[in-house]
């Protein structure tokens, strides 16, 4: 069961263009063939492994349908260890950029204005935007992996950054 | 248990061979059952004819109880030692604050809440475990002794602990649990399969004492839900006790006495239902001094004293959907279920809120109990060719984990497809450290203090190493029945930490096991000879299946793994010739795990085989 990366399980080629209907063909197929569903009364053996099987076959398709959860994977196949904590380089412009942002969310957050917010997460969508075009680039193109790692990690910065800002603007 | 069920899916037996299986709705007002037969689902009803069984357990002195109408009957007149919503109580301790108001005595106990009665302490495990065993009475009187299993269903929004409770609680009961299934999904099956509906529905589920949401997506055959919400303790009875509430101020009653209490809310219910036909109703209650008290109720006031209600739920809907990313008109339809949506306020709040006329053509108490039997039917293996559908449900809530500062690391996230597998790894902090604790919570707010403690893991085992060297890899598993499983393994030394859990409002295995045994010595040697009867069919039966799995797939074990199950055979073959009906149980066990790798190298090479199908097919 080990055997098999994401893109394999699904039968598609290992890279970061998808083609998103085919994968979610692929899933629906996949998971209709191991959904514990279709094991209900056999062995408890069984039932693990169709389980096993059924719980991969959601973090596939999981991992493989959003932009940047499936960059990651593909640096980590490579290689490349995206642990963050061990790991903070990143290139002196970006990290002013960094400090930027974080400032205006601060700012947005204290004026509690609609439009500081707005301006901010139009900026932060382009940025991500731009770095998903470049990691695609880096990824299926140059096949420079460490160099898409760099810069999946300064997405992933930008990601969370939106996140904190979508929960500043409507917290639950 | 048969090892020969793993042949090509969309088979379905010989109509000789149909196996049994109910789909049961553990309502917090009442309970229904429901069977498949003859290829329509129906509600099966008691000897009088009627379908729902109140949800309510009277306990009296001696060990007798009383199940549904006649328990219902004597509520006021025995109100501690009449248990009605128990679902409520469900996984839950008493420092809950759902409890404070209810009218029972609580015992003070760590772990899930327990109930005094005349009998003793109960806990609302086995509370409903009474009820479900009067369902189960029902279904065998119905459907004959050869029950294979039963789908349970539960709130979509029930935590693990809730969720853990309804399953002991089957267990107990005596029921093989299919699967527990998700209220608003069995609501969706009944609805979808009946209509041949497509495209995005919204389930508004509202019964006694829980609310759902859930929005799926109807395609050809499966049904996926995409996102889910909803409050476990917010349901009909709430607008009953803010009636009741009301009522007791506007009729200058103080209610200290439990039977008055129970009074006004058994007064406030039968008001709230007659205004669902009309623009007042009268509110009567007889108080235990034996006076006599009424007053009019109009519609307006109610709706008035209930919009907080109401708005509760509207929020959750709108949350949902915003996890869906759709507009409600991205919506083709709403189902109405749960008997509180036959409320005039509902209906027309949820169809302001979409935009159209909510779907209420199925009756809303029945719909989640067909739905469930449905599931049942497919589960125990009955569909035929071309009535297949696949189920994808989801986590209602994000699982997470205690870290520094008693912040919440989310692990699962919520809305997340099930089962769904998801690992984590630790290291240790201090030299030579062999131990550690985890703390599991389940809820969407950061701060551990604000969401629902499930579990604590210790690992244990873990090799001596300097700190930060130790890798511990735990992974955290949502299974199909939402329930949280967790295995640790140190990655540099491969060595299997061991796992203990301690469920933070669950009962133990010990205290399941315990309860069995209670009502395995009531049981007369009637009970004793139908199960022996059942221990040798199950023993010839598992025997036959792994003798054709051996003649298929014997080439997946080495030649010490052949004798040793054939040699289980064997054993399994000698005990059920005799009469002990232990050894006959032990000897079915050993053969069922002397062939649990067997069957899972046998299972992973059919699914293997299926996959590499699948992918030649879509290259031819």
């Amino acid at each position: 069961m080990a055997g098999d990366d994401y893109f394999g399980l699904f039968g598609l080629p290992t890279r970061y263009a998808i083609d998103d209907a085919a994968l979610e063909s692929a899933w629906r197929t996949v998971a209709a063939q191991v959904h514990p569903d279709r094991y209900a009364t056999a062995a408890p053996a069984e039932r693990r492994v169709a389980m096993q099987w059924a719980a991969r076959a959601n973090e596939a398709y999981r991992t493989l349908r959003d932009p940047l959860a499936r960059a990651r994977y593909l640096c980590e196949q490579a290689g490349v260890d995206l642990q963050t904590e061990s790991n903070t380089a990143m290139e002196p412009e970006f990290l002013m950029q960094q400090m930027n942002w974080r400032e205006a969310l601060d700012e947005a957050r204290a004026s509690g204005g609609e439009q500081a917010y707005a301006a901010l997460q139009g900026e932060l969508g382009d940025a991500a935007r731009a770095l998903r075009d470049e990691v695609g680039i880096l990824l299926d193109e140059r096949r420079d992996a460490p160099a898409a790692a760099l810069k999946v990690r300064e997405w992933m910065f930008v990601d969370k950054l939106a996140q904190e800002l979508r929960r500043a603007r409507s917290p639950d | 248990m048969a090892l020969l069920q793993i042949s090509e899916p969309g088979e379905s037996p010989a109509p000789h061979q149909r196996r049994l299986a109910v789909g049961i709705d553990l309502g917090t007002t009442h309970s229904l059952v429901a069977a498949v037969r003859s290829s329509v689902p129906e509600v099966l009803p008691d000897e009088q004819g009627r379908v729902l069984l109140p949800s309510a357990v009277r306990y009296l002195p001696g060990d007798a109880t009383v199940v549904g109408y006649d328990a219902l009957a004597e509520q006021a007149a025995d109100p501690l030692n009449t248990i009605v919503s128990v679902k409520r109580f469900m996984g839950r301790s008493i420092d809950d604050p759902g409890l404070a108001r209810a009218p029972y005595e609580f015992a003070v106990a760590p772990g899930m809440v327990r109930l005094r009665t005349v009998q003793g302490e109960r806990s609302p495990v086995e509370v409903s475990a009474r009820i479900l065993a009067a369902l189960r009475e029902r279904a065998q009187a119905a459907l004959g002794d050869d029950l294979v299993g039963a789908v349970i269903t539960v709130p979509a929004y029930f935590d693990d602990a809730q969720r853990q409770a309804t399953r002991d609680a089957a267990r107990l009961a005596g029921l093989n649990v299919l699967r527990l299934l998700n209220e608003p999904t069995a609501a969706a099956i009944a609805y979808g399969l009946d209509r041949q509906a497509e495209g995005v529905y919204a389930v508004y589920d509202l019964g006694g004492g829980t609310f759902d949401i859930s929005i799926l997506r109807l395609t050809r055959g499966v049904f996926e839900v995409i996102a889910t919400g909803g409050d476990t303790a917010l349901g009909g009875d709430d607008f009953d006790i803010a009636i009741a509430d009301d009522m007791q101020r506007r009729l200058r009653v103080d209610a200290a006495l439990p039977a008055d209490r129970r009074g006004l809310l058994v007064a406030a219910r039968r008001a709230r239902e007659a205004l669902s036909a009309a623009d007042s109703a009268e509110f009567r209650v007889r108080l235990a001094d034996g006076r006599e008290l009424s007053a009019t109720l109009e519609r307006d006031g109610f709706e008035r004293l209930t919009l907080p209600l109401v708005e509760r739920t509207l929020s959750r809907v709108r949350r949902a959907l915003h996890d869906t990313g759709l507009a409600p008109d991205g919506i083709q339809g709403v189902v109405m279920v749960g008997g509180a949506t036959r409320m005039p306020v509902i209906r027309r709040a949820v169809g302001e809120l979409f935009g159209m006329q909510p779907l209420t053509d199925l009756d809303p108490d029945q719909v989640v109990a067909l739905g469930a039997a449905l599931q049942a039917n497919l589960l125990a293996g009955n569909r035929a060719p071309g009535e297949d559908w696949l189920l994808l449900d989801v986590t209602p809530l994000s699982l997470g984990l205690e870290t520094m500062g008693g912040l919440v690391e989310r692990i699962i996230p919520r809305n997340s497809t099930i089962p769904v597998a998801r690992a984590q790894e630790f290291t240790t902090f201090k030299d030579g450290q062999t131990a550690m604790s985890i703390h599991v919570v389940q809820g969407e707010r950061e701060l551990v203090s604000d969401c629902r403690s499930l579990a604590r893991f210790e690992l244990r085992g873990i090799p001596p190493m300097v700190a930060g060297a130790a890798r511990i890899r735990v992974t955290f598993q949502v299974d199909a029945d939402g329930l949280l499983g967790v295995t640790a393994r140190e990655q540099s030394s491969g060595v299997e930490a061991s796992v203990t859990v301690k469920p933070s409002y669950g009962l133990s295995d010990d205290e399941i096991a315990a309860m069995l045994t209670d009502s395995m010595t009531q049981a007369d040697s009637d009970a004793r000879l139908r199960m022996l009867r059942e221990q040798q069919v199950e023993a010839e039966r598992l025997a036959v299946s792994v003798e054709a799995a051996l003649a298929a797939d014997a080439d997946l074990l080495d030649a010490g793994e052949l004798a040793a199950v054939r040699d289980a055979v064997q054993s399994a073959r000698r005990a059920a010739a005799g009469d002990d009906v232990d050894a006959v149980r032990a000897a079915v066990e050993k053969l069922a795990s002397a062939t649990d790798d067997f069957a899972a190298r046998r299972m992973d090479r059919s699914i293997r085989k299926a996959l590499a199908g699948r992918k030649l097919d879509e290259i031819s």
